[in-house]
């Protein structure tokens, strides 16, 4: 992987919010992100709509069948370096879906992932220590 | 010799002019915006932060593209628009690089070429929603290429019928600023055009509400979709040269006094003094113009897009010639 950019990249992170079977909760937490009362621009990270200007990746839901190669297709259209955040407790184990038929798994099993947030739903705070964390994890790195 | 070598130096000293102010005005908008929204918003130099990391960032090409057209659309849109900045007076420094070679029509055109590469590359990337994207953008080209047209020719006709020489000639339109020249019907023409003018501005750089060429939500990103890393970067930079060349073409028809015209200052203070009027004018400009309105407004469709600026801004533009034209009769 290249990663030469990491001191701008840290400091414009650019996220793609994929929805991967998740109950909307989740979804609506993240979104909040670009509200007045989270502003997340004054960190220098912007919500895209499309994965190939996407620097994070930031999945929400437990994967189901359906979802499964799109998420693959997803991830493969971003350009390097790229990272993954998985919000709520259902991209971790499953959640409250742990043992649906309909699920292929957790978000891991799929494609990497950096960052972990929890909660059901997460809260936006907790998406933006998710990020700080990933820029922690960037400065290791570089270094 | 030496003239060979002054327009090298040219060539990149506007080009990085161009493109540090682009980006410079495009971090103040961000600021601006987000203070207007009660937000905090993004560090003055966030647009350099983001064209950096889009730099070193791997360029995909999507495999149904057109590799060659796909890859040089950006270059061209980028070239065309700092070639803009040769023929447009930029404040302190004098009279346009090229003054004398290229003229106001030649501008437009310019004006278009950065557009017409986003449509190429957009239909070159084979995607769908690119191609929806490119549609919109040339729509929306047509649409505000009548007012801003408008705008120019009455400018020309203006100083031709005065009998100025080379009527069509920026540095002459910089020169001899309209106000002068009208009564108060004519004046009121020229505020006419002047709020016309404001108005094209936003759609000549696709921003809300004339943005749905790019629609985030609906188009995720339209006309841009495909393009990542590199290219999207000199489409990113393409736009800033644009933001500043609008707005030195704005200044350079409707504000085009310097301070050195009012107090007299010794040469380099005056060229010092008149370079920052010179940006304050612009930025003043580009606040009204996109600033404001892309913080109080939403997108348009593409529909209104057309209506707009045909019926009701051309028909304004219209009336501020005809009012500039009765002006000069009576
Ligand atoms: S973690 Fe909870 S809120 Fe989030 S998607 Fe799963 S069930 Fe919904």
């Amino acid at each position: 992987m290249r990663l030469k950019a990491n001191k701008a990249l840290g400091r414009s992170l650019w996220v793609y919010l994929c929805n991967t079977g998740s109950c909307n909760g989740c979804d609506i937490e993240c979104v909040a992100l670009g509200t007045s009362r989270y502003d997340v621009e004054r960190l220098g990270v912007k919500i895209v709509g499309s994965p190939r200007h996407a620097d994070v990746l930031i999945v929400t839901g437990p994967v189901t069948r359906k979802m499964e190669p799109r998420l693959r297709m997803i991830y493969e259209q971003m350009p390097d370096p790229r990272f993954v955040i998985v919000a709520g407790v259902c991209g971790m184990s499953g959640g409250m879906f742990y043992d649906s038929y309909a699920l292929a798994g957790p978000i891991d099993q799929i494609i990497p992932v950096d960052v972990y947030v929890p909660g059901c739903p997460t809260r936006p705070e907790a998406v933006i220590h998710g990020l700080s964390l990933l820029l922690e994890k960037l400065e290791k790195m570089e270094s | 010799m030496a003239d060979v070598f002054y327009s090298i130096l040219c060539v990149f000293g506007l080009a990085f002019y161009g493109i540090f102010l682009g980006l410079v005005f495009s971090g103040v908008d961000r600021m601006v915006v987000a203070r207007m929204q009660s937000r905090i918003g993004p560090p003055l130099f966030q647009p350099f932060f983001d064209v950096l990391k889009l730099l070193n960032k791997q360029d995909m090409l999507p495999a149904n593209a057109v590799p060659g057209i796909f890859r040089m659309a950006p270059v061209v849109a980028l070239a065309a628009a700092v070639t803009l900045l040769f023929y447009l007076p930029l404040g302190g420094i004098g009279a346009p690089v090229l003054e004398g070679r290229g003229d106001a029509i030649l501008a437009l055109y310019l004006l278009l070429i950065p557009g017409l590469a986003m449509v190429i590359g957009g239909f070159a990337g084979g995607s769908p929603y690119a191609a929806i994207g490119a549609q919109r953008e040339m729509v929306t080209m047509i649409s505000y290429e009548l007012p801003l047209a408008t705008v120019i020719l009455t400018f020309a006709w203006k100083l031709a019928s005065l009998g100025v020489a080379q009527p069509f000639s920026l540095g002459v339109m910089a020169a001899q600023p309209i106000w002068g020249y009208v009564g108060l019907l004519g004046s009121l023409g020229v505020v006419i055009l002047f709020f016309v003018m404001l108005l094209v501005t936003p759609g000549e750089l696709g921003r809300i509400p004339f943005d749905s060429p790019e629609a985030e939500t609906e188009l995720a990103g339209g006309i841009l979709v495909e393009y990542s890393g590199r290219s999207l970067a000199l489409f990113q930079l393409a736009m800033a040269v644009k933001t500043v060349a609008m707005g030195a073409l704005m200044v350079t028809l409707f504000l085009p006094w310097n301070v050195s015209g009012w107090i007299a200052l010794p040469a380099p203070v005056g060229a010092v003094a008149d370079f920052l009027f010179f940006l304050v004018k612009v930025g003043f400009l580009l606040f009204f113009s996109v600033s404001v309105l892309r913080a109080a407004m939403a997108r348009l469709r593409i529909s209104d897009v057309v209506t707009g600026y045909w019926k009701w801004i051309g028909s304004a533009a219209v009336v501020g010639l005809l009012l500039i034209l009765l002006d000069a009769k009576g």
